[in-house]
């Protein structure tokens, strides 16, 4: 199952450093997100394109969690190479993010 | 308890004009804000005030306030807009001409400055957050603006203005200093400041509560994005708030809508660093009331830092381009092909570059080849882009990619070329005694 099969996603810029929100349609798929969807997944699924570090937040009230990359945006948002230099796309990109069925753990009924 | 009505006219510089019309005339507002300024915006334009001193502020201003002056004095609605940029006064000039050329005589505008601290970070040697100091970039610092807060805003509506325009405020803080003039909250009410913050934040980026940047076609629809509605938000004395639009406009406000829009550009959600407070939306509720009305409560805040965000716009380097495009069978490697070529002449021809990418928009251009999964698209198009230390070796980037038109691979199309000088922006943290900011008043 893919991420955005179960939650939408926004991706915001500061600087050199990236936040995408990951936000469950259904509050009540918070726990299996919080479970499933950790930093070090989303650091290794964005693999060379960030070159720093990954941090979550966690808001169980919204259903969301918020990422935060680091060294994600070539050298920051004015004077990147890249096409996409806000990092706008992010969000497109993690929520093709693979988890486990659901009912296959805990976290979720 | 009373209720203010805040409307947000522009989300950015470029950003559409009749929305903002569409809220003077049918929003029952009491402010429209329009929050225009980028990290960069205000380095590009002290470069532009730099060769004419009646410049540097917002290229739009003058379309803006055309389309809106006369409906707002019509219906009393006050402006907010940091479309000073690089030079408030000038801009609150233009407006108060404008302002006479549509007779509106009386108008009151009123002009914020002293976010330039361009000399006192000269002479403090602020360390850099990327590393570096400002004196190491000597003479290639063109500007120093600090984020400032919600007081010299929240001055000038007391002095009577009927526009007020900023340089770099704090994009929240154009929203929050109406509320501290309408409601007489305290400077130090963390939680109150907080709360306030949080309508900032939601409101500033206009369209992207109400729709925009959300729409997923199957997934998440939207409709009428292309009349799409800007945001009113209903803000209650102790902070409460709901947002919603005007009736009939596009887009739709729903939970998910403002969920997106609250952590959207937000780190750690519990200390979001303003000039005023240090806003907490950890605890937030968010509630939908009736069509296109989202209750959200439970923002709140902790002391400020005493320290200000401060940009510092300095002359960084040159970026070279090149594009071009290919289709049909076996696309892709005549894209590849072309890249390698291109890669190759860069070399032979001795372009010198300090940081270089070769993509493939279609395949791997936005986040690498790992997520592609090997999926061949019908068409694609090259990419290279370099930096370079010179706007002559720059132009040759993209004058290697255009030669593939006669010397590639079969059936390039679509060449483009550009190179552009870069201003990059660094920031600092200032003390906020750095800052004096001062309300220039003038009348049409």
């Amino acid at each position: 199952m893919k991420l955005r099969e179960i939650a939408h996603s926004r991706s915001g810029d500061k600087g050199d450093t990236s936040n995408i929100s990951v936000i469950a349609f259904d509050v009540g798929d918070f726990g299996f997100l919080a479970e499933h969807v950790t930093a070090d997944h989303v650091a290794q699924h964005f693999g060379d394109t960030i070159t720093g570090t990954v941090t979550r937040y966690e808001l169980p009230a919204l259903g969301a969690l918020n990422f935060v990359l680091t060294g994600a945006l070539g050298g920051g948002v004015v004077r990147s190479l890249a096409l996409d230099t806000h990092g706008k796309s992010f969000s497109s990109a993690l929520l093709e993010f693979e988890l486990p069925a659901k009912g296959a753990s805990s976290g979720s009924p | 308890m009373r209720t203010i009505r805040i409307g947000s006219g522009a989300g950015y510089s470029g950003d559409r004009i009749e929305p903002a019309i569409e809220l003077a005339e049918s929003g029952n507002l009491d402010y429209l804000v329009f929050e225009c300024l980028a990290e960069r915006t205000i380095a590009l334009a002290q470069q532009d005030r730099l060769k004419d001193p009646q410049g540097g502020f917002d290229p739009l201003l003058a379309d803006r306030m055309k389309a809106v002056l006369s409906i707002c004095r019509k219906n009393g609605v006050k402006i907010i807009t940091n479309m000073g940029a690089a030079n408030p006064v000038a801009a609150a000039q233009a407006t108060r001409d404008i302002a006479r050329a549509l007779g509106l005589p009386g108008l009151k505008v009123a002009a914020v400055t002293g976010d330039d601290v361009l000399e006192q970070a000269r002479a403090s040697d602020v360390a850099l957050d990327e590393g570096g100091s400002v004196k190491a970039l000597g003479n290639r610092v063109i500007s120093a603006n600090a984020y400032t807060g919600a007081a010299p805003i929240a001055e000038a509506l007391a002095g009577g203005a009927d526009v007020v325009i900023t340089g770099r405020a704090a994009d929240p803080a154009l929203f929050l200093g109406p509320l501290v003039h309408e409601f007489g909250w305290a400077m130090d009410d963390w939680d109150l400041l907080g709360k306030g913050t949080m309508v900032g934040h939601l409101l500033e980026c206009a369209g992207q509560i109400t729709g925009g940047y959300f729409a997923d076609p199957g997934v998440k629809d939207v409709q009428g994005l292309a009349r799409l509605g800007f945001p009113i938000g209903e803000v209650r004395e102790d902070g409460g708030l709901v947002v919603t639009k005007v009736a009939g406009s596009g887009g739709q406000i729903t939970r998910a809508t403002v969920i997106e829009q609250l952590l959207y550009e937000i780190h750690d959600p519990t200390r979001y660093y303003q000039p005023d407070v240090v806003a907490d939306f950890s605890q937030v509720r968010v509630e939908e009331v009736g069509p296109d009305r989202i209750h959200v409560t439970g923002g709140s805040g902790t002391p400020k830092t005493g320290l200000l965000k401060t940009s510092v716009g300095y002359l960084d380097s040159y970026i070279g381009e090149g594009e071009i495009s290919y289709a049909g069978a076996n696309a892709v490697a005549r894209g590849r092909l072309a890249l390698e070529i291109v890669r190759e002449r860069l070399t032979l021809t001795g372009v010198k570059m300090t940081e270089s990418r070769f993509d493939l928009i279609g395949v791997n251009a936005l986040h690498g080849d790992a997520l592609a999964e090997g999926r061949d698209p019908y068409e694609v198009r090259i990419r290279v882009a370099g930096r370079t230390d010179s706007l002559a070796e720059a132009v040759k980037i993209g004058n290697e990619v255009e030669t593939l038109y006669t010397n590639g691979p079969a059936g390039g199309g679509g060449a483009w070329k550009s190179a552009r000088e870069i201003v990059g922006v660094a920031s600092a943290l200032l003390p906020e005694t750095v800052v004096t900011s001062s309300v220039t008043f003038m009348e049409a």
